[in-house]
């Protein structure tokens, strides 16, 4: 537990000095802020951008920055100073899960503001269930990549479906067919009812397959790779 | 403190080390030289528990390394070639992550900077620091908890003679102090100045090992006396009554310049043990 805390502290730090990082965590929060203040469009529906932005958000930064920040230490070699120094890897994967998870609440936290309140912690639930897969599917990818480079090119084609299939599929239906499998498609749904009841079975069925897919992904990297 | 028998690592079909034997007593330091692949790195690693040998006893505080608890691997310091430092991050905050970790007090972090010659870098961002002070910036990471073993892998690779002094002057220090130190290095100065005792690889293979005085005064075949004389003139002579009359009537004449023995260095040895050279182009 005390190399946990080590770990999230040094994470803390390195987040105000980490600018990519940084941009990962404040876009979408700070975006949605802007817009759903700035822009309003007769017939549009309530809390459009609040909704549009939190997928691609859960999508995109926990995803991201877990497989960013693993993927450079490892590059680095500062992973194995660690190991060396006694931190177990459950100790330093839990550190950094549990850094990003918070930071990326904090910002579920900024964008959920404008909803009411009733809605707030369903909205919250509901991040933190994205969160949660994002985060271990990006533990899999740092554990899987030798450097950023790729970490950065393994990220990529997973978070552009992560991210933008919800949103490509407001305008094409063919994209909406196949994006029903992607599991922040299935939360897009969820945000758009704000509330579990009529919620299809298929849909929780895809939330908990994807879940376990991201958690067999990772004990099948972490035995194969490990943490260095 | 640390002991090696028939220590055996392969990589695929390439053997790494074969054989390997070693006995290094605490307080002391231990010199590993070889070129650039001889298996330095390798074995820093086995006996870190870092990686697992293939065949052979390997014993560090009189356990094998892969069975050390976290609190036994403690007393580790560890600089390695390769190992990185936080960029991004201050000389001080680099090290308390370290201070943190092994539970040591803030003001151990300024005082092991000081040490290693970086009191006025503790504000430093680690990416604006030159080679010679990232190296002792990594040697303050290893020095920080006070460890019992310490393993340098090459650690004054690429430095230039100042900090190379700084550093060694650092490692006998913590000599002084009682820490058994693991040194690789093909720089056989650097061997000669500071080990007590060293083993020269190759290919994997111990070929030689005692202290570097003694292996120099083994492998001395000529067994003669050089001398340069004031007009310019080199002389040698054999070792022995006659060369010492003579020795003493140029003494006493004036013409005496310089006088040196035969004995090889450790890159001479080396090169006569394997016909490679320490530092050989990789």
């Amino acid at each position: 537990m005390h190399n946990t805390l080590v770990i999230i502290r040094k994470q803390i730090r390195d987040t105000f000095k980490n600018k990519t990082i940084l941009i990962q965590f404040i876009l979408f929060p700070l975006m949605t802020i802007i817009m759903e203040n700035a822009i309003s469009i007769a017939d549009m529906p309530e809390f459009f951008f609040t909704k549009l932005f939190a997928v691609m958000y859960i999508g995109m930064a926990p995803f991201v920055t877990t497989a960013n920040i693993i993927a450079e230490e490892k590059e680095k070699n500062t992973l194995r100073v660690l190991m060396m120094a006694d931190v177990k890897p459950w100790q330093y994967l839990m550190g950094i899960g549990t850094y990003v998870l918070a930071i990326c609440m904090i910002g579920a936290c900024v964008m959920s503001v404008g909803l009411p309140s009733s809605d707030r912690g369903f909205f919250l639930l509901i991040t933190c269930i994205g969160f949660l897969i994002s985060i271990i599917a990006g533990a899999c990818v740092g554990i899987l990549s030798r450097n950023q480079m790729m970490s950065t090119s393994l990220t990529m084609p997973f978070m552009m479906i992560f991210s933008f299939a919800p949103m490509l599929s407001m305008f094409n239906d063919g994209i909406k067919k196949y994006s029903m499998v992607v599991f922040t498609q299935q939360l897009r749904i969820l945000f758009d009812k704000m509330s579990f009841e009529g919620y299809s079975k298929t849909g929780t069925t895809v939330l908990c397959a994807s879940a376990l897919i991201c958690v067999g992904m990772f004990f099948f990297a972490y035995q194969r790779k490990g943490l260095e | 403190m640390i002991q090696c028998r028939d220590l055996r690592k392969s990589y695929d079909t390439r053997d790494v080390l074969k054989g390997i034997r070693l006995d290094i007593p605490k307080g002391s330091i231990f010199g590993l030289l070889g070129p650039s692949g001889a298996g330095k790195t390798t074995l820093i690693k086995i006996l870190t528990g870092q990686i697992h040998q293939d065949d052979g006893i390997v014993s560090v505080f009189g356990r094998n390394p892969a069975c050390l608890t976290g609190r036994e691997k403690k007393k580790f310091g560890i600089m390695m070639d390769n190992f990185g430092v936080y960029d991004r991050f201050s000389c001080g905050d680099n090290l308390s992550i370290y201070a943190d970790i092994y539970g040591v007090s803030r003001e151990r972090i300024r005082c092991v900077l000081k040490e290693v010659g970086l009191e006025d870098a503790y504000k430093k961002s680690a990416s604006d620091l030159s080679k010679g002070m990232r190296a002792r910036l990594q040697l303050a990471r290893a020095f920080i908890h006070d460890p019992e073993i310490i393993f340098l892998d090459e650690p004054t690779s690429g430095l230039d003679p100042q900090t190379m002094r700084g550093i060694h002057r650092l490692i006998l220090e913590k000599k002084n102090a009682g820490c058994t130190i693991f040194l690789t290095t093909h720089n056989m100065e650097e061997a000669a100045k500071l080990c007590d005792k060293v083993a020269l690889l190759n290919e994997g293979e111990i070929v030689e090992e005692g202290k570097p005085e003694d292996i120099c005064r083994r492998y001395d075949h000529q067994k003669k006396i050089k001398i340069h004389l004031s007009n310019g003139e080199n002389v040698e002579l054999d070792r022995g009554e006659t060369a010492a009359g003579k020795i003493s009537e140029l003494l006493r004449t004036g013409m005496l310049e310089t006088i040196h023995s035969t004995e090889p260095t450790l890159e001479s040895v080396f090169l006569e043990l394997t016909g490679r050279k320490l530092e050989e182009d990789e």
